[in-house]
């Protein structure tokens, strides 16, 4: 039974990680450690690495070189902790109900354990009348609400969200971050991506700002939006489109 | 002309009064085909998802092989379960040449690479998309092949229906293993071969009648099941 009371898999430490494909550096020697149980924002640009950073993290991928070490494991597997949502729903060809029991059954919950946790996470999600629904029918909003339950049924010590509320409405998506915010509440940690800067500052505690595969600034979300000491993340922060200033503002 | 004409009306007198040769040579048909299919469908299908899945030495050329015996001519399938089975051959002793069985065997050859090669498309498409979910939940890769046969059921009926249409309509492997023997081993399309060369061309018509009939009512009933299942259960 994977439950959030079990001993903590954090801290999460990433040393000198690197990813490349073919001649393409995608992630720079990036080293940084994720401790306290709460949200840290991942901000960038497209195509800085966000997606990659969270999949290395996740154990989706696996760094060209550098280490990835979670030293509360203690032995145990790390991933059976973890849960990811992603920027598309991944929708199995089930009913609602039957999305949830899967994930629940991969993770070796027992069959009488499940059923709750199913209740409590469609309603958590306001999805209990869809239950029996067919997940693909589910409006696009409505199967990441759905994606999220299913996270949430699991009870991961570690979130990661890749853009859970691209190209999702505001209704939608407050309903998203309530459900977020209420996972952290319970001790779950969240590592996610976003583009959308007014979600970084409602969700935050921590914001990391990535650009072109490092992490130029990391820092309490308070003092990032304040005042950003990186240039980069000043002008990232304005609105400004950085891709333009690649020649007139170079990274420290 | 009219013996056209007289044919289909004969053809369907036989077909309306269940003439007893007919019927019985339309259920050997059946029970030969559908046996086949179940069989091709038990190791077809995990054979295409497993090449969807894993990735193995010599995956390539394998599914090279797979796609290539998708065509392979009944004929040549016919001759070499005939080499195997007859008296001389490694597989003599149980004496199944000339039986049913050995139809059954010879179909399933000829149709277990067409539901393989089409299953593995279908796993493939469907792969893509859950791979990442599937590894994230922490999948086996025994559960994630379940889990594709399972969701992908629906567009596999399409795999398993094609592997029937040919294992029904085919006639060159049947004949030479089977050998048309009356009451025993003959079925639908060896039947009409035969009526055909002695000339009786009504009874070839009414079974060729009775085939094609058989296979709208299976597409439609296909057809059906999947219709229903996309529209789904309102909530």
């Amino acid at each position: 039974m994977i439950l959030a009371d079990a001993a903590s898999i954090l801290p999460l430490e990433l040393k000198n990680v690197s990813l490349h494909t073919g001649q393409k550096r995608l992630i720079k020697d990036i080293s940084c450690t994720l401790e306290a149980e709460d949200i840290t924002v991942v901000i960038g640009p497209n195509g800085a690495g966000k997606s990659l950073l969270l999949r290395l993290c996740h154990g989706l991928l696996t760094p060209t070189s550098g280490s990835i070490v979670w030293h509360g494991a203690a032995g145990r597997n790390p991933s059976l902790f973890q849960a990811m949502v992603f920027q598309r729903p991944v929708m199995l060809r089930r009913s609602v109900r039957a999305n949830i029991d899967f994930a629940l059954s991969l993770r070796k919950v027992p069959r009488h354990l499940r059923h709750d946790l199913i209740e409590e996470a469609l309603h958590r999600a306001g999805l209990n009348r869809f239950a029996q629904t067919p997940a693909l029918v589910l409006s696009f909003g409505e199967q990441q609400r759905l994606a999220l339950a299913r996270s949430w049924a699991l009870r991961p010590q570690v979130l990661f969200l890749d853009e859970p509320t691209a190209s999702i409405d505001p209704a939608a998506t407050h309903v998203i971050e309530e459900v977020i915010l209420a996972m952290r509440k319970e001790g779950t940690k969240i590592v996610m991506c976003t583009h959308d800067l007014g979600q970084a500052r409602r969700l935050a505690d921590e914001v990391m700002f990535i650009h072109r595969g490092r992490i130029l600034e990391k820092s309490d979300a308070s003092t990032f939006f304040d005042g950003p000491k990186n240039d980069l993340a000043e002008a990232f922060l304005r609105g400004e489109l950085l891709w333009w200033h690649r020649r007139e503002l170079t990274p420290p | 002309m009219t013996d056209f004409g007289a044919a289909i009306s004969t053809a369907f007198a036989l077909v309306v009064y269940l003439d007893r040769d007919l019927s019985e040579v339309v259920l050997l048909s059946l029970k030969v085909s559908i046996s086949a299919v179940i069989i091709a469908s038990i190791i077809g299908l995990p054979i295409g998802a497993a090449l969807a899945l894993y990735r193995f030495p010599g995956r390539t050329i394998f599914i090279v092989i797979v796609n290539a015996f998708m065509g392979l001519p009944p004929v040549v399938i016919g001759l070499v379960v005939y080499l195997l089975l007859s008296r001389a051959g490694p597989f003599g002793v149980f004496g199944l040449l000339f039986t049913p069985t050995a139809m059954i065997i010879a179909q399933v050859l000829l149709i277990t690479p067409l539901i393989a090669a089409l299953a593995r498309q279908v796993m493939e498409t469907l792969w893509l998309e859950y791979e990442e979910q599937l590894r994230s939940l922490g999948t086996t890769p025994l559960r994630a092949l379940g889990a594709l046969l399972w969701d992908g059921r629906y567009s596999l009926m399409t795999a398993v229906l094609a592997g029937f249409g040919r294992a029904i309509a085919e006639v060159g492997a049947v004949m030479i293993v089977g050998g048309n023997i009356d009451h025993v081993t003959r079925v639908m399309t060896t039947s009409i071969a035969l009526e055909v060369s002695k000339g009786n061309l009504a009874l070839a018509l009414g079974l060729g009648i009775i085939l094609v009939v058989l296979s709208v009512l299976v597409n439609g009933l296909v057809f059906f099941l999947r219709g229903n299942n996309r529209q789904g259960v309102t909530p």
